[in-house]
């Protein structure tokens, strides 16, 4: 998928939206959107009352540029959603081209045979064999096998991984490409229902149910438009009482440009295009929200249940330092914790075995170097590895596990070293030459990069962070103090973390969590948001309400990041539109009753002292009104696509900078704005 | 103005503020049902009378209960009044042998007390017994009141509760309001009003000789004159401190028998803002953060003192015409100068301008000047204070769960800007509490301009504008916003007592009550179930002169943008015609 974001306007995204902007006209579909519907039936008013005009020869050129203007209201509007939603019909668009067609191998359970079927004709519970160089024909669970598999197609990474049965990597999705090996799997989605069906819904935005806080947005907004039609509509009884001339002044196109410049038309129009946006924007970051509620609440959580190995620590720890025991040579230490390492191919001996060379130059030596080397492999029983070498027995391993093969006892330096690195947070292991003690392996949990001061800033937008782990209290809390996190919990089972958000939860708290793996699937549906990795079971992906198809756990600081931008954009979009209609008044109030209580028809009346902008005429006052209306739609396009700057400061600093940008601009703003219209009016002779 | 009407003023708002605090610890005691020595007596009269109602003092009442209760009690009253009225010709203590009211002028009072609005399209000493006016009219003050003040608390106990659907009780609320609070502060407040020498008396109406002949302008010779009497000083005291503002007689605190010295005039303008200024602090005391009432103290202030001041500021520049008439329009130490027409000398300017606003402020609507003579701006105020929904200060208890709507409605939008879920007082903000806050703001303000033009499209109700044109169009928009947000305050010029008027104003007052008080109560039972959202840094804070300034401009721009175009029509047009 499109990992670059594309430039906000370019061309093959503009043509279709443009042609959208016209389908989208249709009343049935802007009935959804009631300020722009008001709009709409506006416009419909003033064409009605241009036909009239122009057939009892009266005078048409304003009427006809307000119906012009009201309509490219509507259009600029709907042009806005529709741009949005090109965005996503684009990723959407590649996505189904990379499913088309493919068949399947459907095992028959009875015969033991396979027959190739459509892949549309699969349903739940089938089971089919798929081999390498076959697409991967639906969203399944592995059963049988491991394969590589290219998964670029939904991740849009290239780097293969891989899928096998049982644990945690055994969900594959459909449209995803097996590279080697022969996999049997059962599929877990009727056609249509898949991951990646959902997905291009989702991005194509057709299913598009509006949030919570968009409806209470859309009431307060219905609200608005729904008082403003009350003025405009008892304008005229008013204007009747002042006066013939005033009244006459008040024709169906004055009413509905005043009514049109009132209602929230600038936050009206970019309403979905706001929530189309954010959504957009998770996917950009190669997240896939279930629904926009999901982004909404991310922007609302202010509790994050962070693992500790993966989030907070890059998943493997490091050998950083030999503690050789009294007597005991530094380099003696290290080599014997190298030669007990050569064959353990996990993370925590390969990174002895380098900083064994680093430190001291003992070079790596390959086992077939050594021929009467006997490997001893880590069990669950010995909880050791180590090495048989022409009659020493080398063992590295936990403390626990060493103090019992030497005989129950460590010499006093070596307690001591080992309580040192674990109330460091690290991981001591202590290597035994038979039963001699030779010293102690510092490995340390590395935490990653700049996560403290990310965790600072969170602390300062209210956010706190707990950290997860299974070790135990001595350790989680020296990690804990070196990232920064403000809370974590120790020695924890999957049940604990579920307990620990029902906690929050109960406080008042939302909480959002990562996790891949099935037994995080209660507590993932249980967070208010979810977010599962990608390399997780199928079960954690049903369950969360995100996908983060780079499986990054720390991806869940942004998520956080682009909900509570999505909810800003709107309330600062609001407030703009709000504080625009102050100067709207102050050009069109003097206009429309410019000659109310006149003392001759060719003077202005006393109301003109209103005119604070020295507008041009009446009608170029309203017609440029009208103007600056639909133009800063078009303006904010850029502003709603992208969202407002988003800072991680606390709240009060964030409402005082957006108060004086949206607020105190939105009330400014229009003020040269519609002056300036009005002047290129007034000079081009158009009214 | 003079220094000394700056410093009336100032010694006003320093009373004000001073007397808040331990009222409002009062009153939330009061309604928090804490125990105390001084009210056992009053427990006494409680439980009598709940055992007598069958009320259960336990019960806890959902928000449909509780709406339920003020409803059936406004039904009762309403019918109440409108019986005493239309009955009293047959029943005791009316010593004027008055007739029974009016069909529809009875309909406009009873709804009128009965929404707390105190409308008066009749003249009082001309229309009501005293039994009309203690039984029907006194009541009501006392009632109306509490019931507001009722509602208010049910509403703090939706923010204070979680997960439970009980508001409280609302016949207790009622009782204890009325007992606790309002008879002991209308006692007192009585007891000083007929110090200063406002009559509380059963006698008739008494003839007295005048000091000095009177000509009519047909020639005729007047030599007496009647005095109208009757128990004025107790329904005074309730008419100020329940925001009533019902007067005795017809032109009510300008009356020297209602309103005869400076020092009543102190009181009785005191009284008007004293309970909506002491709830401000009682609802920090009872949602457990102090700072909270005093940050809605605070906005409501930011709005008041600065349109006192204008409209006083605009009163003493009198106008172009007086000066045009010879009228010495400077101050000095004999005369008050500027635009004295339609106040009382012994009030002068600074009292008469702060009058005006205190009581269209809270929506008490007594007057001690008349706002028809008011320069057209200053004018303006008065009214647009009533247009912005009676949320400054407002009613008892009204004006302050008014203003909540607005905090909601704030908190909303400024909460999206923050990147939240808004909340207000640790409850969620979500589509049902800003459907009911829309239809509680906005009710109103769409009666004011619907009402307004059913009038002036009307015959019925063009026939009764006494001033044509301009000054006219900004009398009935007066009337329709004092009643459709019930104030009650009116200008003259207007006839209003006419079936056409009763009905229409009477509509306003049923919809400027009941649309805003039961969403009220909704939005009420629905934050009562909700969660309790901790505090953090993520939290928008209310109580910062940030939200202050924010609440202000919510309330300014709403009240602005629905009646710019009005107003503009009304005094705005009539100034610049002044100033041409």
């Amino acid at each position: 998928m499109a990992t670059q974001s594309k430039s906000i306007f370019s061309a093959d995204l503009i043509v279709p939206a443009i042609k959208v902007s016209f389908v989208k006209l249709n009343p049935v579909h802007l009935w959804k959107n009631p300020v722009i519907f008001v709009t709409e039936v506006g416009a419909f008013l003033t064409t009605i009352d241009l036909i009239r005009t122009m057939a009892t020869g009266g005078a048409a050129s304003f009427p006809l540029q307000i119906t012009l203007w009201l309509w490219f209201t509507v259009l600029f509007a709907n042009f806005a959603e529709a741009m949005a939603e090109g965005r996503g019909k684009a990723q959407a668009d590649s996505l189904r081209r990379s499913r088309t067609k493919s068949v399947a191998n459907k095992l028959d359970t009875a015969s033991g045979t396979t027959k190739l079927v459509a892949a549309e004709s699969l349903r739940k519970g089938d089971l089919v064999v798929v081999t390498a160089g076959e697409l991967i024909p639906a969203d399944g669970e592995v059963i049988e096998g491991a394969a590589t598999v290219n998964e670029s197609a939904i991740t849009g990474e290239s780097a293969p991984v891989i899928r096998e049965a049982g644990g945690d990597r055994s969900a594959v999705t459909g449209g995803t490409t097996v590279l080697s090996d022969r996999i049997k799997i059962r599929v877990t989605a009727n056609p249509g229902e898949s991951f990646m069906d959902r997905m291009i819904g989702l991005i194509e935005g057709a299913k598009r149910q509006k949030t919570p806080n968009e409806i209470a947005l859309s009431i307060l907004l219905s609200a608005l438009t729904i008082v403003f039609l009350v003025v405009v509509i008892t304008l005229k009884p008013l204007a009747v009482y002042t006066g013939p001339d005033v009244s006459a002044a008040l024709t169906v196109t004055v009413l509905v440009s005043l009514l049109v410049c009132l209602i929230p038309t600038t936050i009206g129009g970019l309403l979905s295009a706001i929530g189309i946006a954010g959504i957009d924007r998770m996917v950009q970051k190669n997240v896939l929200a279930m629904s926009g509620r999901a982004v909404e609440a991310a922007g609302d959580v202010d509790v994050l249940l962070l693992d500790k190995t993966g989030t907070i620590t890059l998943g493997n720890r490091q050998a950083v330092e030999f503690v050789p025991a009294p007597g005991v040579d530094e380099r003696q230490l290290a080599d014997a914790a190298q030669l007990s390492s050569l064959a353990d191919e996990t993370p925590e001996g390969r990174s002895i075995v380098v900083l064994a060379k680093e430190k001291y130059g003992i070079r790596g030596r390959e086992v077939h170097e050594l021929p009467n080397a006997q490997f001893v492999p880590f069990t669950a029983q010995t909880r050791m590895s180590g090495i048989d070498l022409d009659g020493r027995q080398i063992r590295k391993g936990a403390a626990d596990s060493v103090r019992q093969h030497v005989g129950g006892k460590f010499p006093a330096p070596i307690e001591q070293s080992v309580m040192e690195i674990s109330s460091k947070g690290g991981t001591p292991l202590v290597v035994a030459d038979g039963d001699r003690v030779l010293g102690v392996v510092y490995l340390k949990d590395i935490v990653k990069g700049g996560l403290p001061d990310r965790f600072k800033r969170f602390r300062a937008m209210g956010i706190r962070t707990v950290m997860i782990t299974g070790d135990n209290q001595l350790t989680a809390a020296a990690i804990a103090r070196e990232a920064g996190v403000d809370d974590f919990l120790a020695q924890a089972k999957p049940e604990d973390k579920m307990a620990l958000i029902r906690k929050e939860q109960a406080a008042g708290h939302l909480v959002a969590m990562t996790g891949d793996g099935t037994n995080d699937a209660p507590a993932l549906a249980q967070a208010d948001v979810g977010v599962a990795m990608n390399t997780g079971t199928q079960a954690a992906k049903e369950a969360g309400n995100m996908v983060d198809l780079d499986s990054n756990p720390t991806k869940l600081i942004e998520v956080v990041e682009i909900g509570k931008q999505l909810l800003m954009t709107r309330g600062a979009l609001t407030t703009f539109s709000i504080a625009n209609d102050v100067a709207k008044y102050f050009a069109i109030i003097p206009a429309m009753f410019a000659v109310a209580y006149a003392a001759s028809p060719d003077q202005p009346g006393p109301l003109s002292a209103l005119n604070v902008m020295g507008l041009g005429t009446a009608q170029s006052a309203i017609l440029s009104a009208v103007i600056f209306n639909a133009l800063i739609i078009i303006a904010l396009i850029p502003l709603a696509l992208r969202g407002v700057r988003f800072r991680a400061v606390a709240a009060a600093s964030i409402l005082r900078r957006n108060l004086l940008i949206y607020g105190l601009g939105g009330l400014l703003l229009p003020f040269p704005g519609i002056k300036v219209i009005d002047l290129i009016v007034n000079a081009l002779g158009l009214v | 103005m003079t220094p000394n009407g700056w410093f009336q003023l100032a010694l006003y708002l320093g009373v004000l503020l001073l007397l808040a605090r331990p009222l409002g610890v009062y009153m939330a005691a009061v309604y928090e049902g804490v125990p105390s020595r001084w009210r056992r007596p009053g427990e006494v009269v409680e439980r009598w009378m709940y055992r007598l109602c069958g009320v259960d003092p336990a019960e806890q009442m959902t928000w449909t209960r509780y709406a339920y209760g003020v409803l059936m009690f406004s039904v009762v009253s309403f019918l109440a009044v409108y019986l005493i009225q239309r009955c009293q010709a047959l029943l005791p203590l009316n010593p004027q042998q008055l007739a029974a009211v009016t069909a529809d002028s009875s309909f406009n009072t009873a709804i009128s007390f009965m929404t707390n609005t105190n409308w008066q399209g009749y003249g009082g000493e001309v229309t009501m017994s005293y039994l009309s006016q203690m039984l029907a009219l006194t009541v009501q003050n006392f009632v109306s009141a509490a019931v507001g003040m009722a509602v208010l608390v049910a509403l703090i106990r939706g923010f204070r509760q979680t997960g439970t659907t009980g508001l409280g009780n609302f016949w207790v609320d009622l009782t204890r309001g009325t007992l606790y609070i309002l008879l002991p502060l209308s006692f007192i407040l009585a007891l000083v009003l007929v110090s200063q020498g406002v009559v509380q008396t059963f006698s008739a109406y008494q003839t007295v000789p005048l000091m000095e002949a009177a000509t009519t302008a047909d020639g005729k010779t007047i030599t007496e004159q009647t005095l109208p009497l009757g128990p004025a000083a107790s329904q005074i005291a309730i008419k100020q401190l329940g925001t009533n503002g019902g007067g005795f007689y017809n032109v009510n605190s300008a009356h020297p028998f209602e309103n005869p010295t400076p020092l009543s005039n102190f009181l009785q303008v005191l009284s008007i803002l004293l309970i909506a200024a002491g709830l401000c602090h009682t609802f920090g005391v009872m949602v457990k953060d102090s700072r909270q009432g005093w940050a809605l103290l605070a906005a409501m202030l930011v709005v008041f003192v600065p349109l006192t001041v204008g409209c006083a500021l605009l009163e003493q520049q009198g106008t172009p015409q007086l000066a045009a008439l010879g009228a010495d329009l400077t101050a000095s130490n004999l005369h008050p100068g500027g635009n004295m027409e339609g106040k009382e000398t012994r009030f002068g300017i600074a009292n008469s301008a702060l009058w005006a606003t205190a009581t269209t402020a809270a929506s008490n609507g007594s007057v001690n000047a008349m706002h028809d003579s008011f320069t057209p701006l200053g004018g303006l105020i008065p009214m647009w204070l009533m247009q912005l929904g009676e949320v400054i200060f407002g009613g008892a208890g009204s004006g302050l769960y008014g203003m909540v709507m607005f905090a909601i409605v704030t908190v909303f939008i400024a909460g999206l800007m923050v990147g939240r879920t808004p909340e207000y007082l640790g409850k969620k903000i979500e589509a049902y509490e800003m459907k009911m806050a829309s239809i509680a703001i906005l009710a109103p303000c769409a009666m004011v301009l619907v009402g307004t033009a059913i009038a002036l499209m009307c015959t019925g109700g063009k026939a009764t504008i006494f001033n044509p044109a301009v000054h006219g169009f900004s009398e009935v928009l007066y009337a329709v916003s004092s009643a459709s947000n019930n104030n009650g305050s009116a200008v003259a010029g207007l006839g209003a007592n006419t079936p056409f008027y009763n009905t229409l104003l009477g509509v306003a007052m049923l919809i400027g009550r009941f649309l805003t008080m039961l969403p009220v109560l909704a939005i009420a039972g629905s934050l009562s179930q909700k969660k309790h959202v901790p505090a953090s840094a993520g939290t928008l804070p209310t109580h910062t002169p940030l939200f202050v300034v924010l609440v202000v401009a919510i309330v300014i721009i709403v009240g602005a943008l629905n009646f710019f175009p009005a107003l503009a029509l009304g005094p705005i047009v009539e100034h610049l015609q002044m100033r041409a």
